[in-house]
């Protein structure tokens, strides 16, 4: 057994078991549903964005480790996002698809967060071994992606914020240096593959 | 006879200590801000004396004093939830003077302290619907609008009534930042703060107002969305033509004049079908918003014929 990867594993699952406990312990606060939602949300963005900053970790401070346990940092993502996405369908609209096909229509930050999660699925089909051999390019191609869902989610978050935008923006900022460690070394990348992308 | 069992005082952990350690756990937490939990109810304020029932509200199950203390909008003191409850502490609110102007034959300046003694004081639970689809019912203590209008006699021009909060950006943190033109603004028109249900609340569960609730003084117009009910209140004045609240000047369009509750017209944010009854727990349905909260009976006729999509 690969104990660093269990222990990354264990890491990933803390903000998980803080919302278990504070649900357990009744200190959600006044609005709950609100709070898991907003809490699962803020952890998907959160696991985005640490999965892009394995490939810059790796070339300006010559970190390896994290390339390792890539895959499972964004697959956890996609598991905060499912949290994400059916506490606001369950705990939120009670799965009432009609109240939701109406939200979705109606207000396009849910239409917006609606598409970063779809297009995660992709993504998460494909990580594992058999894919990548068998997709072989293309599969770096199509993950991609991850350069996308992340700028989705930010989208997502900023417009539904009433008018205090510094969060959001903070997320944005993030992610625009974490895409800018990557131009210079977008240049010759037609030259060298070794360094598979994202 | 039953006595109700003390901790001894060298158990009971100071505010102090107590405050550096949530600041500790804070810090050393899992990212998400604002989420751990508040402090429980610490320093109330004082009985409100000779406070008269009212059958407003009754039987209506009541938010609980933690939640309607711990859960605000007030941006004057940060725009997150829990910011007014750990940031309102610098407020003062004594002295404070209201200052009652514009197109009215007696223009007025009191302080608080007399004007709560001009009053009767009475209690009104009302149901409080947030434009962000959530909903209280807030036992408020305060008197109707209408006395004090009738107080500093509208001229036959006055048509609206503006309202303007305190904007100190010494007791309001939250005024160190342009998140909104400050003072924040807002506007009835005259008939509807002549309404007998249009309140100026001073207390909350029979006690003086807490200030991350608006303390010394609010509105209270339970048939439109909360941001109309304007806290910490300093000047009332009275105009010929409709002025601009705050939340229509930062977004026109959506947030209108009137703002009523109306489950019909949609916000571009949240769908206003149906609201999230704050207290109700992790796994209670939302329920459905009613037109006008629930008020339309008393207060539709003020609207006659009047197209509310078009007037939201």
């Amino acid at each position: 057994m690969d104990l660093r990867k269990t222990a990354v594993f264990a890491a990933a699952l803390l903000p998980l078991g803080r919302l278990a406990w504070m649900a357990a312990s009744a200190t959600l606060g006044a609005n709950p549903v609100e709070h898991v939602i907003h809490f699962t949300g803020q952890w998907t963005l959160n696991f985005l964005l640490i999965t892009l900053s394995v490939t810059p970790l790796r070339r300006l401070a010559g970190w390896r480790e994290p390339l390792r346990h890539r895959r499972m940092l964004g697959l956890f993502a996609f598991f905060y996002g499912s949290l994400h996405l059916l506490s606001y369908a369950g705990l939120d609209q009670w799965f009432d698809w009609a109240a939701i096909l109406h939200d979705v229509g109606k207000h396009p930050y849910i239409l917006v967060g609606f598409l970063a999660y779809v297009t995660m699925l992709p993504l998460a089909a494909t990580s594992n071994r058999w894919s990548v051999s068998r997709l072989k390019s293309r599969w770096k191609q199509l993950h991609r992606l991850a350069y996308l869902i992340p700028a989705l989610g930010t989208l997502h978050f900023a417009w539904l914020v009433k008018k205090d935008l510094t969060e959001p923006l903070l997320y944005g900022a993030g992610l625009l240096i974490l895409l800018a460690f990557r131009w210079p070394f977008a240049q010759n990348a037609g030259q060298s593959l070794e360094n598979p992308a994202p | 006879m039953y006595k109700y069992p003390q901790p001894a005082p060298s158990e009971i952990t100071p505010q102090e200590t107590f405050r550096q350690r949530r600041a500790l756990v804070a810090a050393l937490g899992l990212g998400a801000a604002g989420t751990w939990p508040r402090i429980g109810s610490a320093a109330r304020g004082p009985k409100l004396a000779g406070v008269q029932p009212t059958p407003y509200g009754r039987g209506e199950t009541l938010t609980s004093y933690d939640d309607i203390t711990t859960y605000n909008n007030f941006y004057e003191f940060g725009t997150g939830k829990e910011d007014p409850s750990q940031n309102a502490g610098s407020l003062r609110t004594r002295p404070w003077t209201l200052v009652v102007d514009g197109a009215v034959q007696r223009p007025r300046q009191i302080g608080i302290d007399d004007l709560l003694r001009r009053y009767p004081l009475e209690e009104r639970i009302y149901r409080l619907r947030c434009v962000e689809a959530w909903s209280m019912v807030v036992p408020w203590v305060g008197f109707p609008l209408h006395k004090l209008i009738d107080w500093a006699q509208p001229t036959g021009n006055a048509r609206f009534v503006q309202f303007f909060s305190l904007a100190d950006p010494e007791q309001m943190p939250g005024v160190r930042r342009h998140v909104l033109d400050w003072p924040y603004t807002e506007g009835l028109r005259l008939d509807e703060a002549r309404h007998p249900l249009a309140l100026l609340a001073v207390g909350l569960y029979g006690e003086v107002l807490p200030n991350q609730d608006g303390a010394p003084i609010r509105l209270v117009v339970p048939w439109k969305y909360g941001f109309k009910s304007i806290k910490s209140i300093v000047r009332i004045h009275f105009t010929e033509t409709q002025p601009v609240s705050s939340w229509t000047r930062a977004n026109p369009d959506e947030y209108g004049f009137y703002s009523n509750v109306n489950p019909a017209v949609d916000h571009p944010r949240w769908s206003q079908a149906t609201e999230r009854r704050i207290g109700a727990g992790l796994f209670t349905a939302r329920r459905k918003t009613l037109m006008f909260n629930g008020y339309g009976d008393e207060v539709a006729s003020l609207y006659q014929g009047m197209d509310l999509k078009r007037y939201f």
